[in-house]
């Protein structure tokens, strides 16, 4: 995250210089001089992805609970929703694209680190259905450290639940785009993530199955300098295509144009 | 006061064991004894053992906390995934490989009848000395085990076979060849190959239930467990790691997770905890194949009253309808 160096200034977390709070809005919260992509929220990242003002909301409603009483779980819903201004991890909804009817769902990362629990799952879901029911292509935007622990084996099944539903949109003829942000892991990772027809990702996105800490419980602990990025990832072929925040727009209505062309004859 | 738990099951289960050990030795003892009267002395003091044995399994085992069930699901003397095909199947032929170059050990399966049934049965394997343990690689799949899973998967649809998985891994292979070689991808593509399927399947978790690497050949028609099954979307170590950055106090995560069978149960994320023989299934291998027999050939039979479309569907909507929150 670029922190803030007074109101006009920001300092890039990457590569620690100064950057003009102007210029880095402009570029998308990409530093100008390292290149690196800095997180986005949902919001953000629907404005500069969509048609702007055809994002309409959907599912908005839909609140986590606390099923378990998992420790400081409810106080970490509460502080989250203040922080991220958001109500849970993944906003979802229909949009245009260059004209073209879409179905999508964004992850903000600030909320709880994206992580999918009921609610986040949920809306995964109903945006693959309402896919298949509209006959959209799906474009699920991951930013998530991966399933949501304090859900226990509920927000485990919520893999097997948005995994089920890309069965669905295979079955029908209906395109699923997903694109990997920085970080996107574990259980979203390896649940419907994966098994999206294609794969789009930002640069240096963390892209990888357990977290470092997981892994050092686990006994793994030599890995290459550049283990779980999206340039390993791409080139272990478990990516289609890298892409910078400014293509990004313009990868996906090609895409959305050839793969969706059925649907919009 | 998580340092004072016991960390094996061994250690758990030690007192228990010196019980048999001594029940053990005077049993060889009143069988060598040629003088009659102390012959019936030692059986005296061996039946007495023994009713202080059953009394300590007794309490041991009524009422496991969710550690303990940790303990128990982990134990090596568990009846593994081979185990269990060996009591319930019969002409069971192993296949193997993924056919893109890798096998996996950590998975095994095949073809086999199940009482009239061809059947496809598969699960994950541990190892009980250190040696098969590593060969087994702890029962921590590859991609290739998924894969493996996968091809037998379309087989079992091309042939109209049901399918039963074993579950019982403590997760999929962290390792870096795993990461190259698409471990997430082969999990992901495994479920939904199973969401695929037009014929019944059944998977019973007989031990560990370890996240990911468990779900990955566990989307089931129905989902059966163990009574000290677990099955958690974190292992406890881990995720006492994460919150506390103390994996010892895996035991207080163990309680906030409700990884045990019956949470699973009352959550409706399984749909039956199968009952196991007093002291576990590991004292007695015999009747608690027997209780899983019983019941996959309940849930086959009803299943078998489904349409190939109407399984799939079934399947879907099972699945669909978990999660707990407000709309």
């Amino acid at each position: 995250m670029a922190q803030t160096k007074g109101e006009a200034f920001l300092q890039c977390s990457n590569c620690k210089k100064t950057v003009f709070s102007v210029d880095f809005e402009q570029n998308l919260r990409v530093c100008p001089y390292c290149g690196f992509h800095h997180r986005l929220s949902a919001k953000l990242r629907i404005d500069i992805t969509f048609d702007p003002g055809t994002f309409e909301e959907c599912d908005a409603d839909l609140r986590s609970l606390d099923p378990l009483e998992f420790p400081e779980y409810h106080a970490k819903l509460e502080a989250s929703k203040l922080k991220s201004d958001t109500h849970d991890s993944m906003i979802s909804g229909r949009a245009l694209l260059d004209g073209k009817a879409v179905v999508t769902a964004v992850a903000d990362f600030s909320f709880m680190g994206g992580s999918m629990g009921s609610v986040n799952g949920e809306k995964v879901t109903r945006t693959l259905e309402r896919a298949v029911d509209e006959k959209k292509p799906a474009i699920i935007i991951c930013a998530s450290g991966g399933a949501r622990m304090q859900e226990g084996l509920i927000s485990l099944m919520q893999m097997a639940k948005t995994t089920a539903a890309v069965s669905r949109c295979n079955r029908e003829g209906v395109p699923f785009i997903a694109v990997f942000t920085d970080p996107t892991m574990a259980g979203v990772l390896a649940s419907y993530a994966s098994v999206a027809d294609v794969i789009l990702c930002e640069p240096k996105a963390l892209v990888g199955l357990s977290g470092s800490r997981v892994n050092k419980q686990a006994g793994v602990h030599r890995v290459p300098d550049d283990f779980q990025t999206a340039e390993w990832a791409f080139e272990h072929g478990m990516v289609d295509k890298i892409v910078v925040r400014k293509e990004m727009r313009g990868t996906l209505i090609n895409l959305v144009k050839t793969l969706g062309g059925a649907l919009y004859v | 006061m998580s340092s004072e738990q016991p960390k094996s099951h061994n250690e758990w289960e030690r007192p228990l064991r010196e019980l048999d050990d001594s029940l053990h030795k005077l049993k060889d003892l009143a069988k060598k004894e040629v003088d009659e009267d102390k012959r019936e002395e030692l059986q005296a003091k061996i039946v007495e053992i023994e009713e202080r044995r059953d009394r300590y399994i007794h309490l041991l085992y009524s009422n496991l906390g969710p550690w303990e069930k940790v303990l128990v699901a982990r134990a090596e003397k568990r009846p593994y995934t081979l185990d269990y095909i060996q009591a319930l199947c019969n002409n069971f032929v192993e296949l193997d490989g993924d056919r893109r170059g890798f096998r996996d050990k950590a998975i095994v399966g095949g073809t086999a009848m199940f009482g009239n049934r061809p059947v496809i049965v598969l699960g994950h394997q541990k190892g009980r000395n250190i040696q098969e343990r590593q060969f087994r690689n702890f029962g921590m799949a590859k991609p290739e085990g998924y894969r493996k899973a996968i091809r037998l998967f379309d087989m079992a649809e091309r042939f109209r076979m049901p399918v039963i998985t074993f579950i019982d891994t403590p997760a999929a292979d962290p390792g870096v060849e795993s990461e190259a070689r698409g471990i997430s991808e082969g999990i992901a593509a495994g479920m939904l190959k199973m969401f695929e399927l037009t014929v019944p399947s059944i998977s019973v978790v007989i031990g560990e239930g370890g996240s990911g690497g468990a779900l990955g050949i566990a989307a089931a028609s129905r989902v059966l467990m163990q009574e000290h099954a677990i099955y958690s979307v974190i292992p406890p170590e881990g995720c006492a790691a994460i919150l506390w950055r103390m994996p010892e106090r895996g035991p207080e995560a163990a309680r906030a997770l409700k990884l045990t069978a019956q949470s699973a149960f009352e959550l409706k994320l399984i749909d039956e905890v199968l009952p196991e023989p007093e002291g576990g299934a590991h004292r007695d291998p015999v009747s608690a194949a027997i209780t899983v027999r019983e019941a996959i050939t309940k849930h086959l039979n009803e299943l078998d009253q489904l349409s190939p479309i109407d399984i799939r569907e079934n399947r879907y909507n099972k699945f669909r309808s978990m999660g707990i929150f407000e709309a």
